[in-house]
This record gives structure tokens, sequence and C-alpha cells, in this order.
């Protein structure tokens, strides 16, 4: 699903420039639920970045499901984004003046999808994630667990090839992150790709593999025995 | 433009940021509305100072006599000028080719009576020519004509004022009004735009004056119209041949400035013309500056809002969203709103200008207005100048890329 080799990355500051990226070689197979684990400077957001093509790299291949994604104008990037991925963050980045079903539907819109389609297909992914309730509430209506809940059915609803989620429970309390991670399983258990960014080590462990960035460069790779998160809930 | 899905966005967008799409419609809407104010107002102080200076033809003569000032053909200086009859003729023979009318004017006070009211007012003896030239507007009857001149008759036209003062509210046509120990019968209302003072004058005819007063045929002042198609140059032409002429009549030495005075309007006009583009002048770079005010205010108020949207557009670049389609939608959104808000302030300052009419009159200015294509021509700068400067940031803002506008802060 994802290819890349000999990806470099830099960063100007002011006269010096900071290495982060130095080198990195990693394949991610259809269905799987990768996280990347590192201390903060080690790169691996940078890394989710550029997989998430908000980043561009200096040097090496990407190839995301069959597509070489090089020479990314912003328009391109955009229609790539819209098309392959899903997003998650860490401070949710729902649109404050949308409600759930709106902030969901967003990428369809963006997508050419009908405002029917959207509402529809709005409503079913928020009730995959178990606030059908709650469509109509604002995010500020909605706990933090909420949010990132709304926000997960946001990046599944354009049906990406890949979720790439940073630091999802970065900003959760330990029990709301097992049940954001619960769900990530859930959709990672149909068969979606997933990245997920963490410097947990009990989120890491919830994931089938784990990769370890340090200073630029993947350290260890190894496959891990899934802790599933509907045991700790 | 016309995807209907994007309008919804955007409406929904509006209606859900209120105070920014408040605050920058406010904002719009005040600098419209100000310049219309300020046009108009700038317009009502034009048209109060011409009706001051303009409320007679302009293309008109007044010739004064007067006392010489020099010694001329045995004659001894401090000689006393007199206008007859015969000049007025004299003048029409001669001037044929410039002059369109000419009238005499002898302006004399009386009191006058009817039944138990009597009253002060200034009667000028004339023509029928000065109808014209003083613009008199006849609202009943008939003005002086040329019978009433032949026949001396004892007729008189009114002002409105005149006829309300002695007449209350009966109809004053064929009613007898006494004074200079004759009786006149009335045979026109008149009003004039030249005001209060105009509208209490009397006319009659210049020779009832004149057999009034022992039969003489004095005429006090000439006042000659020329054709208009002359033009300024015709009219400076036309008054110097006119003052050597009469010099030569009257035995006036040419050099000497004081036998005979020709006031030329058109000359006035030119003056006050200078000073009404002056005015004018005024009032454009006031609803310039304003406008610039308005342009920079919009300014700020877009590159505020797309700040304060930032970290949305950030959002909607990472869940698919085109540098096209977020410039598309911040610049619609604009247009929108300053179209709407442009439009309405517009409007309101137009509906208050109409509704000032003379209320302002005691501050000069008079039916203010702004003629409808500058109110448009302004509102669509201070639209087109919006977007432009919405434009710039917009620009900046999809460009950003999504991390930096997602950093957590």
């Amino acid at each position: 699903m994802i290819s890349i080799k000999n990806l470099h990355k830099s960063y100007q500051m002011g006269s010096s420039s900071l290495h982060v990226l130095k080198g990195i070689d990693f394949e991610v197979e259809e269905g799987e639920l990768v996280a990347i684990m590192g201390s903060s400077g080690s790169g691996k957001s940078t890394l989710l970045n550029i997989l998430g093509m908000l980043d561009t790299a200096d040097e090496g291949d990407y190839i995301l499901d069959g597509v070489e994604i090089k020479d990314l104008d912003e328009t391109k990037a955009a229609k790539y984004r819209n098309k392959f991925l899903g997003f998650v963050f860490q401070s949710f980045n729902l649109i404050n003046y949308k409600n759930a079903a709106e902030n969901v539907s967003l990428p369809l819109y963006y997508q050419g999808v009908s405002r029917k389609e959207r509402q529809q297909v709005a409503l079913e992914y928020l009730d995959r994630v178990g606030l059908k309730e709650w469509a109509t509430h604002l995010p500020s209506e909605l706990s933090g667990g909420q949010k990132q809940r709304v926000a997960i059915a946001r990046a599944m609803a354009s049906q990406p090839k890949v979720l790439l989620a940073d630091e999802p429970t970065g900003a959760l309390d330990t029990k709301t992150s097992y049940e954001v991670m619960d769900l990530i399983q859930q959709i990672n258990d149909e068969g979606n790709t997933i990245l997920v960014v963490t410097h947990e080590p009990d989120i890491a462990q919830m994931c089938k593999r784990i990769v370890m960035l340090k200073d630029g460069v993947i350290v260890e790779d190894k496959k891990v025995k899934q802790v599933k998160a509907a045991a700790h809930v | 433009m016309f995807n209907r899905d994007r309008w919804q966005e955007i409406f929904q967008t509006i209606g859900k940021n209120k105070l920014r799409t408040f605050l920058s419609g406010f904002t719009v809407a005040l600098g419209i509305f100000i310049f219309v104010i300020l046009f108009g107002f700038g317009n009502g102080l034009k048209n109060t100072f011409q009706e001051f200076f303009l409320d007679d033809a302009t293309n008109t003569l007044f010739v004064y006599p007067g006392r010489t000032s020099k010694p001329y053909k045995g004659y001894k200086a401090d000689r006393r000028i007199e206008f007859k009859n015969d000049d007025l003729a004299d003048i029409k023979a001669e001037f044929d080719f410039y002059l369109e009318d000419i009238t005499p004017r002898i302006s004399r006070s009386a009191n006058v009576k009817y039944k138990n009211e009597s009253n002060n007012y200034s009667t000028r003896a004339v023509a029928p020519a000065h109808q014209a030239i003083e613009k008199t507007i006849l609202m009943k009857g008939r003005y002086i004509n040329q019978n009433d001149i032949q026949t001396q008759a004892k007729v008189a036209v009114i002002g409105r004022l005149v006829a309300l003062d002695l007449f209350k509210n009966e109809d004053p046509i064929g009613k007898y009004l006494a004074f200079d120990s004759s009786v006149f019968k009335v045979v026109g209302v008149f009003q004039d735009e030249g005001g209060d003072n105009e509208e209490r004058g009397i006319y009659i005819p210049y020779t009832t004056r004149q057999a009034i007063e022992k039969s003489n045929d004095k005429v006090d002042q000439i006042i000659v119209t020329f054709r208009p198609e002359l033009g300024h140059l015709g009219a400076l032409a036309f008054e110097r041949e006119l003052r050597l002429f009469l010099k030569a009549k009257k035995s006036i030495d040419p050099t000497d400035q004081n036998g005979v005075f020709i006031r030329n309007v058109a000359d006035d006009l030119k003056r006050n013309q200078q000073f009404s583009n002056v005015l004018q002048l005024i009032v454009t770079f006031v609803g310039l500056g304003t406008l610039i005010a308005g342009i920079i205010g919009i300014s700020n108020i877009m590159v505020f809002v797309v700040k304060e949207r930032t970290k949305e557009l950030g959002v909607r670049k990472a869940l698919g969203a085109s540098p096209r389609s977020i410039i598309a939608m911040i610049l619609q959104e604009s247009v929108f709103i300053t179209l709407i808000s442009g439009y309405m302030g517009m409007l309101v300052g137009v509906i208050l200008l109409q509704n000032i009419g003379t209320t302002l009159e005691d501050y000069f200015i008079k039916n203010p207005y702004i003629d409808v294509s500058t109110a448009i021509f302004s509102t669509f700068i201070l639209v087109a100048f919006g977007t432009i400067a919405g434009y710039i940031p917009a620009k900046r803002a999809a460009r950003i890329k999504p991390i930096i506008a997602l950093r957590d802060d």
C-alpha cells in the first residue's frame, strides 16, 4: 500500500539546516495497523506529514497505492489527499461552527458528492463511531473523546486508502484513549490500513507493528502481538 | 460561481460567523454610507450656492447710468447721466446682431393698499422681456404685455407673497390695488426662485410708471439679454461695444470709468462657476478620502478574517480542498458580503439624502443628492477593492502548507 525508499528531509533553521529524516525505507501492506514511535524530534511527525502529503520530501521515492507521489503542486496534493488519505489530529481540528454531521461530510463536499448523499454518508459514519445522536451538536458541545470519534468518522467518510493518525490520543485521558484506540482497531479489523504516530508505549502495543524512529532513521521495525483496547475499556 | 453547493457552504459560513460577517459588512456599509452622505451634502452645498447666484438668466447685461468723472466735449465732470426711452430703441437698432431682448427697469418703493390691508412693496416698472430675464414664473394670469406698454395700462403683476399678504384667500386676479395715487388692476401672480424678497415685488408697465411721474421718458436701468450662442467671448465683445456706443451717445470720455456701468452676469457666472468647481473639487476629494478609508477598513477586516480562518483553511486543505477552491470560497464570501452591505449602505445613504430635502437649508445644504451612477460606481469600486484586498490574504492562506496552518498553538 505504502512504499518509501531513501526518504530525506531537512529543515532550514536560519543559517544551519536540520536534517530530520536521514534515509527512511519503509513498506506498509494493506490492512496493517502500524505505530510509528519515537521521542520528540525523532522525525515521526515529519514522516507522517510527508506520507500525508502535507509536506514534501527533499529526496526519495514515495509510492502510495501504486501511484508515485512526486512533483506535487498544492492542487494535485489536495486531490490525492482527498482521494487516498484520511487524517486524525491530536487536537481534533474540527471546524467549530459546523456540527458533527457537517464536519464529517466535509471531505465528501470536496469530492463533489451531492448534498443529500453527503448527509446520508455522514450519518452512517457517525453511527459507526456511536455518535449518531450527536449529529447536530457543535464540537464545543462534545467531549474530547467524542470529538476525536467525530474526527475519525470524518477521516473515514471519504473511504481513504490509508488513515493517518497523528497522536490521536495525545489530548485524551487514558480511558478515553483506549476507547478511541478500540475504534481504530475496529476500523482496522474491517481491512483498513492505519498509521498511528504516538509516543505512548501502551498505545503502540495496541497496533500490530511498531516502527521506532530515532534521530531520523528507523532503529527498530517489529511485528507485535496486538493488545485489544476493548479489554481495557 | 453558480455552484449551489458552494453557495450553501458560503451561506452557512456567513450565518454561523455573524460577528465576523457583521464587522466586514458594517465596514463596507459605513464606508459607502459616509461617502454617499458627504457627496450628497457637497451637492446640496452647490445647490444652495447656485440658487444664490443663478436665479437670473445668465446671458444678461445690466446697464446703469452713473456720474461722469472727467470733463468731455464741453461738458463738466460730475455730470449725471440718464437713460431715456430712445436709448432703448437705439440699442435695439444698433445691436440687432447680439441682442435677444431688452427691457428697462424703474424701481420704486410703494405703499400698496387693498381694502383694509396695506404694506410697502418694491415695484418694478418693466417691459415684457423682463419676465425671461428675471426668470419670473407666472402662477396665475399673465405678465405685462406689449399692449400694456403702448396704452400705459394700469395693470400689475404681483408676487406670490404680496397676494398672500393683501388678498389672503381671495383670488387677486381682476381686483384693484391702490398705490402711487393710482389704481392698478391685478392681471397676474408670479413666483420667483430668487426667494422671498423677489416674491414681495410688483411689476407694472414702464410706460405707466413714466406717465405717473409727470410723463417723463427716463429709465433707471437697462437690462439686455444677448443670444446665448455668443458664448463668453461674444458677451465680452458685446459688453465692450455697448459701452463704447453709450459713451459716444451720451458724450462721455471713452476713458471715463464712471459714466456708464455694465454688469455682465456671464462674468459673475464664470466666477461663480469657478467657486462651484472648487466646491466640487473639495467634495470629490472628501469623497475619495472616505472611499480610500473604506477600502483600508475592508482590507483590514479581510486580513483579520483570513487570519482568523487559517486553521479552518488548513483543515479544509487536509481534507482535500484545492487552493483554488479556498480562494474562491473566501472571495465569493467577501464579494457577497460587500455587495449586499455596500448596496444597503448606499440605499440607506440615498434614502436619507432624499429625506433631508430642504430641512438643512439653514446650514446651506439644500436638496442634497448623489447621482445614481456615482453611487453605483463608488459601491462597485469599494466592492472591487474589497475583493482585491481579500484576494491577497486568501491567496497567501491557500498557499500555506496545511501542517503550518494546523500547528497547535
